[in-house]
């Protein structure tokens, strides 16, 4: 059998059971923890299927930044769960029903990895050229990797490529996205001005 | 509730922990620069490298307490490049229609070495991502310490 579908499986298998031990665990701390578990064990399963860039923010905002915030969140609140209210029966239901349907949808997709799926006929190659929206002039020939500039018009790291370039005005947005929520969190939380002089500033 | 929070949040009293955890902030550092950097050949880009750099200063912020970061890094400063990241973004969008291209066509930069033009404004944009990135996910980090401070 495939060693690479073998180290899959058993990490997916891994991830699961992070996942419901960090809902079953009463001690939230350990419930944190059990977060960061999970979110580590995502990051080296999208390492394992070449998702590079996808398991590096896996592995910064998942696993590190978030369990900080959270950690933070406990020392302010406490540790300690609130008994009771969280078994419900229709909510069970209505989440066994989703996966379902979302099971059933999988049906529908190319198998993993068919070089003949459409997601790798249609454009995909286009994005690999590094071509959409460019002068034609400035379209780098097959072979261009030692043409002009430092990669010959051609980025090695496409996702970044795609990003930066094809997708920019997305990128520019989500920064945008990223800074409002900053700006909000600035002004919802910002010392009131009529504190006393003791809890203004103190840097 | 605020008692037991106030009170953690003091810098740490460990010697060991501040030692060894201040000795880790630089390396951090680098490897947030190297990746913001080095993102057009390897994984990662603007806003991986910032979070990182993010967490070496949570990681100060952590050791050394709120007043121990200011002294290195002022609040303002924060709060200016969180809005200096959109606005280099954005800026180098405009600078290329003020070369005569569209809005972050990035050849236009320079019109006789389109690839080069193109690299430098991949790396403009991808700098003005990883600073607000930084700065916010900082921001978020400190109002979750300090509360409504």
């Amino acid at each position: 059998m495939d060693p690479v579908l073998l180290l899959d499986v058993l990490l997916l298998i891994l991830a699961v059971i992070a996942a419901v031990a960090a809902m079953l665990q009463r001690d939230l701390l350990g419930s944190v923890m059990l977060m960061g578990i999970y979110s580590m064990l995502m990051a080296v399963i999208w390492a394992n299927l070449f998702a590079m860039d996808v398991s590096f923010t896996e592995a910064s905002v998942g696993a590190g930044a978030s369990t900080v915030l959270l950690l933070m969140a406990l020392t302010r609140l406490g540790t300690k769960e609130r008994r009771g209210g969280d078994h419900s029966l229709p909510a069970l239901v209505l989440v066994v029903l989703t996966g379902v349907v979302l099971l059933y949808g999988t049906s529908e997709l190319p198998r993993f990895g068919d070089a003949q799926a459409p997601a790798h006929l249609h454009i995909a190659p286009r994005y690999l050229a590094q071509d959409i929206g460019k002068v034609a002039a400035t379209v780098p020939a097959q072979n261009a990797l030692h043409g002009e500039g430092d990669f010959g018009h051609h980025v090695p790291n496409t996702v970044t490529a795609v990003l930066a370039s094809y997708r920019g005005y997305d990128t520019m947005f989500e920064t945008a996205v990223i800074f409002s929520a900053g700006m909000c969190l600035l002004l919802l939380l910002r010392p009131s001005q009529r504190r006393s002089p003791e809890e203004t500033d103190d840097a | 509730m605020h008692d037991s929070g106030s009170r953690s949040h003091e810098m740490s009293e460990s010697v060991v922990l501040r030692t060894i955890g201040g000795m880790l902030i630089p390396y951090i550092l680098i490897f947030g620069f190297y990746v913001q950097m080095h993102g057009e050949i390897g994984p990662g880009g603007g806003f991986q490298a910032g979070v990182l750099v993010a967490a070496a200063f949570i990681l100060h912020l952590l050791l050394f307490g709120r007043s121990g970061t200011d002294r290195w890094l002022p609040r303002w400063l924060v709060d200016l490049s969180m809005s200096l990241g959109v606005l280099l973004y954005a800026g180098t969008g405009v600078a290329c229609m003020a070369m005569g291209g569209h809005f972050l066509d990035y050849s236009a930069l320079d019109p006789t070495h389109p690839a080069e033009a193109e690299a430098l404004g991949m790396t403009l944009v991808e700098a003005g991502v990883g600073l607000t990135v930084a700065s916010v996910v900082l921001t978020i980090v400190r109002k979750v310490q300090g509360g409504t401070r």
